[in-house]
């Protein structure tokens, strides 16, 4: 399949990638293009300019800045999934890394690039939304739940890119995920944190964005216990139904990938 | 139209592209290296898996501009003329093809998931295989075959 044509520029800053995006109505940024580039060759998007921030090395690192780990938006997943020092000390965050796709687009992937698209089914909005995590853009620092707004929706303007994410650490935390197993996208995914923000849960794959379960919330702040959320189901109504699953399904699914994310978060620690 | 330069197989190569030329394409069209296949399209299949700058990537799913200046590795670059890197060896061995269109892909995700990781168990061959589809549904000796490589690979570093 081919896409239709564009051009492309790969600038050397992110001030220049700013003044690009800014200069041209339908420009699009590209960093692993794991999502754009199929995206494109269905030609359902077709940007004049591709502005190309994978090589920018003030998007790529990952450090740990007191009580927090700040990760750039252009890592890719695989470098989250094997980082020694998120392994020690946000080890949640690296094992949802490893759950993204496959090896080859784990190898691409970024996290800015996933936060700005904003897949219904993608792994780290819900990292992000339970660890309470703030997105620094190149206007300004956005809460994690002020961010995530709807299906491919986010609270960014056009011509904002996301610099850098900061992860609070936290006491217990733990990512469970039923995947399509064609996509490896989540069916329905789970995110448990608990820390200095409290118990929070959060899920992927089963609505139309991703969202908080405030019953699961309230019920793990007081007994966090895998049987705490055993009998807690959310809504069906408003959760994605499909040919892969109903949405009764989903709903089914999210009270037992919570169970599991509390088990595996008990038994790290 | 852009310039590009890549060192595909050890050479350097520098051709003018469209920009929407995917990678897969320059590599099979323009450099006539077609052993990297084509199968899904979508991303999925894991039949155009190359390395780029040692790490395997779909070459269905990147355009070749977005690499200028890579090192690029395919399956005909893996071993010397008339001979066998150790994973295909394994996959000869083993039986670790049907129709061996997935072949290119697999071999390719072996070498690079073995060099990841070089005490491979099953199940975690299976899970870095799930970016490779067998039409064959041959799974069994793929597995197999990445196995026995590891080992003899492990071996040969001993």
């Amino acid at each position: 399949m081919i896409t239709y044509p564009f051009a492309y520029s790969r600038p050397k800053s992110l001030a220049e990638a700013e003044a690009a995006l800014k200069s041209t109505s339908d420009a699009k940024l590209i960093a692993g293009g794991q999502t754009l580039v199929a995206t494109m060759k269905q030609r359902l998007a077709s940007p004049s300019l591709l502005i190309d921030i994978a090589r920018l090395g003030e998007l790529r690192f990952i450090r740990r800045e007191g009580d927090q780990f700040v990760v750039g938006a252009g890592v890719r997943h695989h470098d989250v999934a094997t980082s020694e020092d998120l392994h020690k000390g946000l080890p949640a965050l690296a094992e949802l890394a490893e759950t993204i796709g496959d090896p080859a687009v784990r190898h691409m992937g970024t996290l800015g690039g996933s936060l700005a698209n904003n897949d219904p089914a993608a792994d780290y909005p819900a990292g992000v939304l339970a660890l309470s995590a703030t997105i620094t853009t190149t206007k300004r620092t956005i809460a994690a739940d002020d961010f995530f707004q709807g299906m491919f929706t986010t609270a960014l303007e056009d011509d904002e890119i996301i610099k850098q994410v900061a992860f609070p650490i936290v006491e217990k935390a733990a990512y469970a995920k039923f995947k399509n197993p064609a996509s490896r996208y989540a069916l329905a995914g789970v995110f448990v944190a608990k820390g200095k923000s409290g118990v929070r849960v959060a899920v992927t794959g089963a609505g139309s964005s991703v969202f908080r379960v405030a019953d699961m919330e309230a019920a793990l702040t007081k007994n966090f216990a895998p049987e705490a959320v055993a009998n807690i189901a959310v809504a069906a109504d408003d959760l994605n139904s499909d040919i892969h699953a109903s949405a009764e399904y989903r709903a089914h699914l999210v009270t037992v990938m919570a169970k599991r994310a509390v088990k595996a978060a008990l038994e790290r620690s | 139209m852009s310039a590009v330069t890549l060192t595909v197989n050890g050479k350097s190569v520098s051709a003018d592209v469209e920009e929407r030329t995917l990678l897969v394409y320059f590599l099979r069209e323009h450099l006539r290296l077609t052993g990297t296949h084509i199968g899904c399209d979508t991303s999925q299949c894991g039949a155009c898996v190359v390395h780029v700058d040692g790490r395997a990537v779909k070459s269905c799913g990147v355009f070749a501009v977005q690499l200028d200046g890579s090192e690029v590795t395919t399956i005909e670059g893996l071993a010397g003329e008339g001979t066998l890197h150790p994973v295909q060896e394994a996959f000869r061995d083993n039986h670790g093809l049907q129709c061996g269109f997935c072949t290119p892909g697999m071999i390719m995700t072996a070498v690079d998931m073995i060099r990841r990781k070089p005490k491979l168990d099953r199940d975690t061959i299976r899970h870095e295989l799930e970016g490779n589809i067998c039409r064959c549904t041959g799974y069994h000796n793929v597995v197999s075959a990445i196995e026995d490589a590891s080992k003899r690979m492990a071996g040969d570093r001993a």
